[in-house]
């Protein structure tokens, strides 16, 4: 029923937030777009109850943050409140596209007599807005955008101006919208608009837009992405966040205030700024893709961990111990360029956490490589020797450094 | 002559009474930048000590242009009131805006942005960028000063540390201007403005282009390349790694027609016959024979 998801532009600031179909079309209501919420169910029991409180036939859908859910699996009809007991049964606890389906959205089945397709989003390539619109069928935009792209129409937003009465039937027209419905979408754009601005979404998308039996509108399935750098303005935006889902290093991380990702490899990897941390990781997996590692394949960053600008010991000191605390990793290594960092507090953060473990009795026993240049290198450097830690040594070069701590790493 | 940050340019820093803004204002004086004050309207009338040099505070952008030919602005008020400071900066028609606050909503930067196209006057860097350096010249923003010196390369960079990571290598040649544009979904200066200002800027030889995964930038940059640009272009693409994210929706493909991929970043440069740098080092290897051989 979906198409593949999307998966592009997702780390370049790693500053958004997907929500859930139920999430968005919440969204959705809160501004007036036509929307029918259904009942969120985290057992078979609830989907049950849920299908007997709607009545008649239901779909079970699979609430997860990612697209292909139909595809896999995660959306069934059932036709009775037993079927929607089963269905739900069948489908919490699926993985998809790595993602554990932990609840279900049981909603009516709909009338549907067309479907179509909607979104707004960030155009970076244009740095404005865009909308996207087709007539020709909703979910497999991506085939029809392909084969027939006269039938897509991106009609693109001032962001000075917006989507007014005039921009709203300017869309509406480009895509070519039966007649009888052009005041009906008009209206739903316009409502979809300010879901866009008003929540600093990046993505708002409804897919399938469905024309009903009846003949009016709704938004069948809905994807928001949202801004988190606006997160100061929506407080309420905390609610959508999924804390289960997360890895519990990638949550103790985020206690931190530290940007970390786990990966599947063995070098653990410390750096700062993002450029600088994802470009450690190529170098890593270049060096080691010589190398047997764990799965035969090469020895691999165990994970991406950005300290940021300005970094102190202490930030240091929590990310090296959220490092060490991932039995997967065998060596680390640590890859400063001091512009604003400055590498003295980098070294003093390697100290104070070898200090902190030891007094916890959780001495570090894995070698740590560690690469300082820039802004005070040279301190930092002279630190790291007169501590003399067990394990740690210093490699001159970025290149030099990746290749040791892959050694390491394969070698343990 | 380097290119849009020189010798000549006078600069004024919003939000300059903060902790950040203070920090870097004595370090752009430090490196020999003009610095010529600063703006804050609740702190208007005073000055600012940094070091000895008394910094004027002005009550708003055009008063502080007025008073002291500033044409140059670097921002550091924090993300909730950057967009009204660099309105107010374009309003009062400053030739540039060095954006450095991180964390700015995209709405916010693209209401900001269609306002400085609009106006035709204002050329905005950033937001979340480390600014522009030109060694020997002029400092406007956070990239340290003395990694390196004046010389023939220019440098765009997604990447802040990766910017110096990549004059670090090729200290000892030099740099005319190095270019952080930062990596958000909207910025005010692209590669492709910035390789253009490179092939017309008589100090600049040759140039680094440094990406990063997402968006379609660097095929743009390409494509600009391949159509615009006659001197040497070596690049560098970080990411290759990462793992794929998990996005939802189908909009952004359907727009660009591009998977921001590294390896789709790398064979559009390649086709062109930019030399790909598989490492920074590599990649300055790369540009490291290119003025070689120029001798």
């Amino acid at each position: 029923m979906r198409a593949d998801a999307d998966r592009s532009n997702q780390h370049e600031t790693g500053a958004t937030m997907d929500l859930m179909e139920y999430q968005a079309k919440q969204l959705f209501a809160r501004h007036g777009v036509p929307v029918t919420l259904g009942v969120v169910a985290e057992t078979p029991e609830q989907a049950q109850a849920a299908a007997e409180q709607l009545g008649g036939r239901v779909v079970v859908k699979a609430q997860v943050k990612a697209g292909g859910r139909g595809k896999a699996g995660g959306v069934k009809l059932a036709e009775t409140p037993q079927e929607a007991r089963d269905r739900a049964q069948d489908i919490l606890g699926m993985v998809i596209k790595g993602l554990t389906v932990r609840r279900v959205l049981i909603a009516p089945v709909a009338d549907i007599a067309a479907e179509y397709y909607f979104s707004f989003l960030v155009d970076r390539s244009n740095r404005t807005y865009l909308s996207i619109a087709s007539v020709a069928g909703g979910v497999e935009i991506e085939e029809v955008a392909r084969t027939n792209p006269d039938a897509v129409a991106k009609v693109s937003i001032d962001p000075v101006t917006g989507v007014d009465d005039a921009k709203a039937r300017e869309i509406v027209a480009t895509a070519e919208f039966p007649d009888d419905l052009a005041d009906d979408a008009v209206d739903m754009l316009r409502k979809l608009w300010t879901v866009f601005i008003g929540e600093d979404a990046t993505l708002v998308e409804v897919n399938p837009l469905v024309r009903l039996g009846g003949g009016s509108l709704e938004a069948l399935d809905g994807k928001v992405t949202l801004d988190a750098n606006a997160s100061f303005r929506h407080a309420d935006h905390a609610d959508f966040e999924d804390t289960a889902a997360a890895d519990p290093l990638e949550a103790r991380a985020k206690a931190k205030d530290l940007n970390y990702v786990k990966l599947d490899g063995e070098v653990g990897i410390i750096g700062n700024g993002a450029g600088l941390v994802m470009s450690t990781l190529d170098v890593v997996a270049y060096e080691g893709q010589e190398l047997a590692g764990e799965h035969g394949s090469g020895v691999k960053p165990a994970n991406f961990l950005d300290i940021g600008g300005g970094a102190s010991a202490q930030t240091m000191a929590d990310g090296l111990e959220i490092v060490l605390g991932d039995t997967d990793v065998k060596s680390v290594l640590v890859n400063v360029f001091g512009g604003i960092t400055a590498c003295d507090a980098v070294a003093d953060g390697i100290v104070s956490a070898f200090r902190l473990l030891a007094d916890r009795g959780e001495p570090v026993t894995k070698p740590l490589v560690v690469r300082l240049d820039g802004h005070n290198a040279e301190e930092g450097r002279r630190i790291l020797e007169e501590a003399d830690l067990p394990g740690v040594e210093h490699v001159d070069t970025m290149d030099g450094a990746a290749r040791r701590a892959a050694e390491l790493a394969a070698a343990r | 002559m380097a290119i849009f940050l020189d010798d000549s340019s006078t600069i004024i820093v919003q939000g300059m009474t903060g902790s950040e803004g203070t920090k870097h204002t004595r370090r752009m004086l430090a490196a020999g930048s003009n610095v010529v004050g600063g703006v804050n309207a609740r702190k208007a009338g005073t000055e600012l000590d940094v070091d000895g040099t008394a910094l004027p505070v002005f009550g708003s952008v055009s008063e502080a242009m007025a008073e002291t030919g500033a044409d140059v602005s670097v921002v550091f008020v924090p993300p909730a009131f950057t967009k009204d400071a660099v309105v107010e900066a374009i309003e009062a028609a400053m030739p540039l805006v060095v954006v450095i606050t991180e964390g700015v909503p995209v709405h916010d930067t693209a209401a900001f942005f269609a306002r400085a196209q609009a106006s035709g006057r204002t050329r905005i860097i950033g937001p979340n960028c480390p600014g522009i350096a030109s060694p020997g010249r002029s400092n406007a923003g956070i990239i340290p000063a003395d990694i390196t010196t004046s010389g023939p390369i220019g440098l765009v960079s997604k990447s802040g540390t990766l910017t110096y990571q990549m004059m670090y290598e090729l200290r000892d040649i030099g740099f005319s201007t190095s270019v952080g544009i930062g990596g958000d979904p909207i910025i005010g200066t692209t590669h492709v403005d910035c390789l253009q200002a490179f092939q017309d800027d008589p100090d600049t030889d040759a140039m680094i282009m440094v990406g990063e995964i997402g968006g379609d930038a660097e095929e743009r940059a390409a494509a600009f390349i391949e159509a615009n640009i006659t001197k040497p272009v070596v690049a560098y693409v970080a990411g290759f790694t990462a793992p794929e994210g998990k996005t939802m929706g189908h909009a952004g493909a359907i727009v660009s027609g591009s998977s921001g991929t590294a390896e789709a970043k790398k064979v559009a440069l390649e086709a062109v016959d930019v030399q790909v740098g598989k490492t920074p080092s590599e990649t300055a290897g790369l540009m490291r024979d290119i003025i070689t051989s120029h001798g």
